[in-house]
């Protein structure tokens, strides 16, 4: 998982503050597994050392956070890198893979391409496996034959993804 | 492409087979809705879709057998689409290699006879098309099976006869569609190998319309058909202009 990736990406939807973020990630990201408050903050302060968010004036009011963060031109260009490169493929990678959908969706960006884009890395992995196994030993055969199956279920829930886009568009949505 | 604005011939080099813009519709479903295609020599190509994308549409446009409602289909430089139909029939039995899913070998023909048949179509004497289909029936480990009628063949075995039949006349491209869907996995996994293994030693092309990406990883690379248009996610996510 990319948390700061994923940090900047709620940040370009709106400024925020980090509570605000938790928020967000713990709804659309977290899936019974809260981000702690101390990442949060953590994470933020990474960012803005590496000058890809601002934070801003602190606000007057109650409680410990009281700052609003703003996603940097510098942010930006981070976020839309990590979006636009498709994810090593390997098994268990679906959370990222999701993660990078529901972002793209929530900023308008064209999610549907960056599954295109990840499917031709899926398959370009499965043709190098398929080349492997081609004349292996059993041994590789049958490891290059695990992978294939996970690369496969990866990309039949691409398929399934893409057909189901303007739903989830519409649950992310604001 | 605008419509009515005659495209330039292809360079010398560039596709052996080619779609450009190319549109056809049944009745009034469209299946093609301006599809572009560039195969090149020796390249083996996945076309990959859901069912009904037009991907198979595609693939019978490009072998010729149907011709687009509007649009370019080139082989080797020349215009698939303007020619005859006589002229595309000689080159589907002189050029063109096919292997489908179903129903090709002809039930009442052994496995020699069929693969004999498209030589014989040809006119090549008698002798030379039998010993022919030998040479190539047993390059595909089916030395043994010459005399059985497809009925007393394997699955497997059937498929590898039909690749038989389409690798026999030496084509320049060959057109599968869909070549191991009526196979268990290990059987049409041993099917490509020997598809692509033949298709490499001769330098021969191939169109693989697939919605197995098992399949599809046996290609050099693979483009999608989605709503009769081709789109090579290869070529998108490397300019990563979006």
């Amino acid at each position: 998982m990319s948390i700061p990736n994923m940090l900047l990406g709620l940040l370009e939807r709106e400024p925020s503050h980090g509570y605000e973020l938790k928020r967000e990630y713990d709804t659309y990201f977290g899936r019974g597994r809260p981000l702690p408050f101390g990442q949060v903050y953590s994470t933020l302060a990474r960012l803005a050392r590496d000058e890809l968010v601002t934070p801003g004036e602190v606000e007057p009011g109650e409680g410990p956070d009281r700052k609003r963060y703003r996603i940097t031109t510098a942010g930006k260009e981070e976020l839309e890198g990590w979006l636009a490169t498709p994810v090593e493929p390997e098994p268990h990678l679906q959370t990222v893979l999701f993660a990078k959908v529901v972002l793209s969706l929530m900023l308008g960006r064209p999610a549907e391409r960056y599954l295109g884009a990840q499917r031709a890395a899926h398959l370009q992995r499965m043709r190098e496996l398929t080349e492997l196994r081609r004349g292996a030993r059993v041994v590789d055969g049958l490891l290059a034959d695990h992978a294939m199956f996970h690369l496969e279920a990866d990309l039949r829930w691409i398929d399934l993804t893409e057909t189901r886009l303007a739903q989830l568009a519409e649950v992310v949505a604001r | 492409m605008t419509a009515g604005v005659p495209s330039p011939a292809p360079v010398p080099g560039d596709g052996v087979v080619e779609a450009r813009q190319v549109v056809r519709s049944f009745g009034t479903t469209p299946a093609l809705r301006g599809a572009d295609l560039r195969v090149g020599k020796g390249e083996i190509v996945a076309v990959m879709g859901p069912s009904g994308s037009g991907k198979s549409t595609l693939l019978h446009c490009l072998a010729g057998i149907f011709k687009p409602d509007r649009g370019e289909v080139w082989f080797e430089g020349r215009r698939l689409d303007q020619m005859s139909e006589d002229a595309r029939s000689r080159l589907r039995r002189t050029a063109f290699g096919f292997v489908f899913q179903f129903g090709q070998l002809v039930p009442e023909l052994t496995s020699a006879d069929n693969v004999a048949l498209p030589l014989l179509l040809n006119k090549v004497g008698r002798k030379k098309a039998y010993k022919e289909a030998g040479v190539w029936l047993a390059r595909l480990g089916l030395g043994d099976k010459g005399g059985r009628r497809s009925g007393e063949l394997s699955g497997g075995e059937a498929q590898r006869v039909a690749l038989a039949r389409a690798l026999v006349i030496g084509p320049r491209v060959i057109f599968a569609d869909e070549p191991t869907g009526s196979l268990d996995s290990f059987t049409g996994e041993a099917v490509m190998d020997l598809l692509v293994d033949n298709a490499r030693a001769e330098g021969t092309t191939v169109v693989l319309v697939t919605h197995d990406a098992r399949v599809a990883a046996f290609a050099d690379r693979e483009v999608m058909v989605r709503d009769g248009v081709v789109t090579d996610y290869q070529q998108v996510g490397a300019s990563r202009s979006w």
